[in-house]
């Protein structure tokens, strides 16, 4: 084990060995889930890369989403090299970078979804945050209404820097942990996040997938065994009888790869339509799993 | 370094180190979290820090475990060619008319670059494993051959991730490896070329990480890797450190090396550190120039960022993303280096200079032409930081040149530069004087066709 980690607390690094939840830190998203358990239900989480496939039709698309049903958007942040992307979100990546989408756009675009009243965080690979600045990003991003930062190639024992930024800006480090990870980083990895644990469904880049694998149950319970913040489960999930399936045992599902396929078809309606349709679809299925399952999510 | 130990059996006769005398500890090893001073680390998904801590256990334990090391120095002897022998550059060195060049000859190796080092110990690791399938990147197709190689010998399954531009540029080492057995994936996303490779292989790697290992072919990338390949290119300049006395009588005043990640060039310096006297000067790729934004020269024209699981110098814009980098060479165009090339650079302790396309091409045509050396394009970036080098240090230097490969994969490239199918002029070498050496090479045959770019087109 090389992780030497400075940064996440103490506390929560003895959980995993001793086997009892740690409280998570709440943080800008706690709202929200304390939200979605009063109603029993699963949040549903879309991802779209701002600047995809244009950067206004990114925002009308996000503002979309929102009305039609998800409960928090990831505007994505793209970069030039994303290793834990598929051909779906890379090709899309590419493309926003090409026409230009850089961080400051990433941040209007947040400001756009905040300020018709929706919730928003950023998902970014971690170069460009450095070279914009940690403590400025986090700054701009609680003054554009952002909720948090979900940095997918950051792993805590990095995160020293990030972790103070995001502390005094008061917005969520949101961190990953995938079926590899073991108990003590899941129980590192959630000591130091806040908002939500996003685990990884799979082992692999994302990219709608036919099933959604028996891992992902199996995780979402390790990681119930060292702490108590909201698990988000996304990586593969693309319709809404996978979104029903994993509504049963995390506290959102996050969906990425479907949204950005629809999002690119060529005709500017029938994408708005298109992503207006699986939201909805995934709303639904989120929405029959907590009505067929009185056992609502923690 | 100390007397070689026996972890490979009787010492050599010859008072050589063998490979496994090179993995021992020593004071430049990186922290726990593996940084060099401020470079290094892992920035990289959780999903893979399991596989790397993997890694670094089964290296921390093969580092003592003498079947492991009496197996990489067998294999290293009699399956690789080691030790790599030292040549007296006499020729150049009077081309040049300054310091003694001597050549360290990675190029003799089995599969004809330095990258055979590193990927017999990192197979070997895969089968203590009991991993069944490797991965690797490639640039010049060099590390892809040689790890197709390894995999065949060692009954490993073997996929190869290559950038377009480069399976394109180096056909001929594409038809090597699936000779030898291995699916070789061409990789069209970004610029198509070495980084491209490396994202790709990290993708396959995340998804099939519970069966496959990831051989890296550089002394880049996330902890242990940077650590790993190092080690097991250091026997290059242990060799060399005891080679160089028993030829000259003393260690040489500089170690010369082309950077593209770093595994050569490490793997040169590494015996050479703690000697204050030796200067350690990396050769990076300046493609068109460093001036032009058309160049591979990390160090040289970079700035420290995170790429590829490591914190180190990077080619990137002002918004943190990647630069496409240029190279005539494939295992150079790559926009970032290992972190402890660019600890050294911090440090102060080697210095990286840049050489051009049309330098490092001169420098080919020289060496073919004086010493009946045809290096790799990348090889011949150390050559040509090395001849300014040799002039400054006088007659009584000596200047190390680690020739990391042979440039047979190189023939079609300098084909083209050279012009040497023009018809009109069938049997037209390159010319080897460098426009400020006023002499010719003793045996030249119609020198006429001119570098191009060098100002002396005909
Ligand atoms: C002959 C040769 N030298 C050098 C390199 C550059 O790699 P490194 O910097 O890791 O030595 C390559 C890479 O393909 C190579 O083939």
């Amino acid at each position: 084990m090389s992780g030497n980690a400075s940064a996440p607390t103490t506390s929560s690094a003895s959980a995993g060995t001793a086997g009892v939840p740690v409280p998570g830190t709440a943080g800008r998203l706690g709202g929200m889930f304390s939200e979605l358990r009063a109603a029993g239900r699963a949040g549903l989480v879309g991802y779209l890369p701002a600047g995809y496939p244009d950067l206004p039709r990114s925002q009308r698309l996000l503002r979309t989403m929102i009305e039609s049903g998800c409960d928090l958007v990831e505007v994505g942040a793209s970069f030039s090299d994303p290793v834990l992307d598929g051909p779906v979100v890379a090709r899309a990546q590419h493309q926003a970078l090409r026409g230009g989408t850089r961080l400051p756009e990433v941040l209007r675009t947040v400001e756009a979804v905040t300020s018709a009243g929706g919730r928003a965080v950023v998902m970014s690979y971690f170069n460009p945050i450095i070279a914009y600045g940690q403590d400025a990003f986090a700054r701009d991003l609680a003054a554009a209404g952002g909720s948090g930062v979900i940095t997918p190639d950051l792993i805590v024992d990095e995160a020293e820097t990030w972790l103070a930024a995001t502390e005094s800006a008061d917005i969520d480090p949101i961190f990953l942990v995938a079926p590899s990870s073991p108990a003590e980083r899941i129980a590192l990895t959630a000591g130091a996040g806040r908002g939500f644990l996003y685990a990884a469904a799979v082992m692999g880049v994302t990219g709608a997938r036919d099933s959604v694998s028996s891992v992902a149950p199996e995780l979402v319970a390790r990681c119930r065994q060292v702490t108590t913040l909201p698990i988000g489960v996304g990586l593969g999930v693309r319709n809404g009888a996978q979104a029903a399936e994993i509504a049963a045992f995390a506290d959102a599902v996050i969906v990425g790869s479907a949204f950005v396929a629809r999002a690119g078809l060529e005709d500017r309606a029938a994408a708005e339509a298109a992503i207006a349709e699986l939201a909805t679809e995934l709303a639904d299925g989120i929405a029959g799993a907590a009505s067929d399952d009185q056992e609502t999510p923690a | 370094m100390s007397a070689p130990a026996a972890a490979g059996g009787r010492p050599r006769p010859d008072g050589l180190p063998r490979p496994s005398d090179a993995l021992t500890g020593t004071p430049h090893d990186p922290d726990r979290r593996g940084y060099y001073g401020q470079m290094g680390g892992r920035w990289l998904p959780e999903a893979l820090v399991a596989a790397l801590d993997e890694i670094s256990d089964a290296y921390a334990k093969a580092r003592t475990d003498p079947e492991f090391l009496r197996e990489l120095d067998r294999l290293a002897e009699t399956y690789a060619g080691r030790p790599s022998p030292i040549s007296d550059a006499a020729r150049l060195t009077e081309h040049v008319g300054g310091a003694r060049i001597l050549l360290k000859r990675e190029d003799l190796n089995h599969t004809g670059s330095h990258k055979i080092n590193n990927v017999l110990g990192q197979a070997l690791l895969t089968k203590k494993m009991g991993k069944p399938r490797v991965i690797a990147e490639t640039g010049a197709g060099q590390h892809g051959v040689a790890t197709a190689t390894a995999a065949a010998l060692l009954g490993l399954d073997c996929t190869i991730y290559m950038g377009r531009v480069d399976t394109d540029r180096q056909a001929l080492n594409v038809a090597r490896m699936r000779l030898l057995g291995a699916t070789v994936v061409p990789v069209d996303t970004g610029s198509a070329t070495l980084k491209d490779a490396i994202n790709e292989a990290f993708r396959d790697w995340v998804a099939n990480v519970e069966n496959t290992a990831y051989i890296f072919g550089t002394a880049a990338g996330p902890h242990p890797f940077p650590l790993l390949v190092r080690d097991l290119q250091r026997i290059i300049g242990a060799e060399a450190r005891v080679q160089v006395p028993a030829l000259t009588g003393r260690l040489p005043d500089a170690v010369v090396a082309c950077v593209g990640g770093g595994s050569n060039a490490i793997g040169a310096f590494h015996a050479f550190i703690d000697d204050p006297a030796v200067r350690l000067v990396g050769a990076e790729a300046a493609g068109d120039g460093v001036d032009t934004g058309r160049h591979a020269a990390t160090i040289t024209g970079g700035s420290v960022g995170v790429l590829h699981g490591a914190r180190s110098f990077l080619l990137q814009d002002k918004d943190g993303q990647v630069l496409e980098s240029h190279s005539i060479s494939a295992g150079l165009d790559y926009p970032g280096v290992g972190p402890e090339h660019s600890h050294l650079a911090d440090i102060g302790r080697a210095e990286y200079v840049p050489i051009t396309d049309a330098e490092a091409m001169d420098a080919l045509a020289l060496l073919a032409r004086t010493e009946g050396i045809i290096p790799a394009i990348e090889s011949a970036h150390a050559v040509a930081a090395a001849l300014p080098l040799a002039k400054e240090l006088g007659p009584d230097g000596i200047v190390l040149i680690n020739l990391s490969g042979r440039g047979d994969k190189d023939t079609e490239t300098a084909m083209k530069w050279f012009h040497l199918d023009d018809p009109a002029e069938p049997d037209q070498p390159a010319k080897p004087e460098r426009p400020e050496s006023p002499e010719r090479p003793p045996e030249t045959s119609a020198p006429t066709a001119a570098a191009a770019g060098n100002g002396e087109n005909r």
